[in-house]
């Protein structure tokens, strides 16, 4: 589909979140700045995939997008109790 | 985020039977058409999963089913939609100001409600509306992390501000 | 129609993007947990919003995705911010504001 001037700034500004969550992951400085920055982004990535399906027009990555929802929170669980244990 | 030492209630046959419609709405969603044939698979496929978490049936002992409970949820949700909006807008001012004002500090707060869900449901309103997050769960009380806690509050004036308007809504449909 | 939609994804990206300056402006964890949390949850949902207002057919779907964000992200959150009390985590304070139970230094 074409996309309209609107769509194309929403895109634009999901783009520099996902930049500004990658610094905060690359800068740190601590372990756990970097688990809130991956947290940050993989529920960016989730509706980044549900704007993927929009834009290919295809319900299957809805699908994609519910799975990784689902991991990334079991993944972010897992480490919250690594940090737990290790406190 | 639960914790053991206060008395919750038991899980009776509408639970399990809220549970099942509930999985089975959940099936209809994800089909999202009205086969007949996808809506038996449904039938089975929510009563297994229904049988199958039987032992953990209890987290949704606390909830309370009947009609009476339903205005509650309704004016629950809409104060949560409401204080989530201004959590975010509360969020954008300070995040966009030069000066970041900011006044952290960890508060505790005071709940009525007895379950574990609906402690669960009320430390995530918490953590969604303006410049508070939950951080742990202790029995009666929630450790909050406040971004702009004003100097001097005692647990009495911070429940006051934090989760009373929710606890007011949460306590008609959830123990 | 579109023009509704497209409102809703462009206010839904601009609170993530609120949500990502926040955690990089933000002074330490426990406040960068709060803009990341926050923000990036009524983000996805305007996004998703949008989204369905495009593609009406999807909602079904939109909705479940939609109900895992908003259930799974202030979970998790509370989660992280739990275990990093537990480890031991001080948070940020600007000035002597009481800290019941938590030392700030």
């Amino acid at each position: 589909m074409t996309l309209t001037l609107l769509e194309i700034v929403a895109l634009g500004l999901l783009g520099a979140a996902v930049l500004l969550s990658l610094l905060r992951l690359i800068l740190g400085p601590t372990a756990p700045d970097r688990v809130v920055a991956a947290d940050t982004l993989a529920v960016i990535t989730t509706s980044g995939l549900v704007i993927i399906a929009a834009l290919l027009g295809s319900p299957l990555y809805l699908d994609v997008a519910l799975i990784y929802g689902t991991l990334a929170f079991v993944g972010v669980v897992a480490i919250a109790r690594t940090i737990e244990g290790n406190g | 985020m639960t914790t053991k030492s206060i008395q919750q209630p038991e899980p009776g046959f509408v639970h399990g039977l809220f549970l099942y419609l509930l999985v089975f709405t959940l099936w209809m969603l994800l089909v999202g058409n009205l086969d007949t044939a996808e809506m038996a698979a449904g039938v089975v496929v929510a009563l297994i999963v229904t049988l199958a978490s039987r032992p953990h049936l209890s987290i949704l002992a606390g909830l309370i089913i009947s009609p009476s409970a339903l205005l509650p949820l309704l004016r629950y949700l809409g104060t949560f939609i409401v204080a989530l909006v201004q959590a975010n807008l509360d969020m954008a001012r300070r995040v966009l100001s030069p000066s970041l004002p900011l006044q952290p500090a960890v508060v505790e707060v005071e709940t009525k409600l007895k379950s574990s869900l609906g402690r669960l449901i009320l430390a995530n309103s918490i953590t969604l509306t303006p410049g508070t997050l939950t951080v742990d769960v202790q029995d009666q009380v929630l450790l909050v992390h406040w971004v702009d806690a004003p100097p001097g509050s005692d647990r009495v004036s911070t429940t006051k501000a934090i989760t009373s308007k929710f606890e007011q809504h949460l306590k008609g449909f959830v123990l | 129609m579109r023009l509704i939609a497209d409102l809703f994804l462009v206010v839904g990206a601009a609170f993530t993007l609120f949500g990502a300056i926040g955690l990089i402006r933000m002074p330490d964890v426990y406040n960068r947990i709060q803009a990341g949390t926050k923000a990036v949850t009524l983000g996805s949902l305007c996004l998703l919003i949008g989204i369905a207002l495009l593609y009406p057919a999807w909602w079904s779907k939109l909705l479940v995705i939609g109900v895992l964000i908003l259930i799974t992200n202030p979970l998790g959150s509370s989660t992280i911010a739990r275990a990093l009390l537990k480890a031991g985590v001080k948070p940020w304070s600007k000035a002597s504001v009481s800290q019941p139970g938590e030392a700030d230094r």
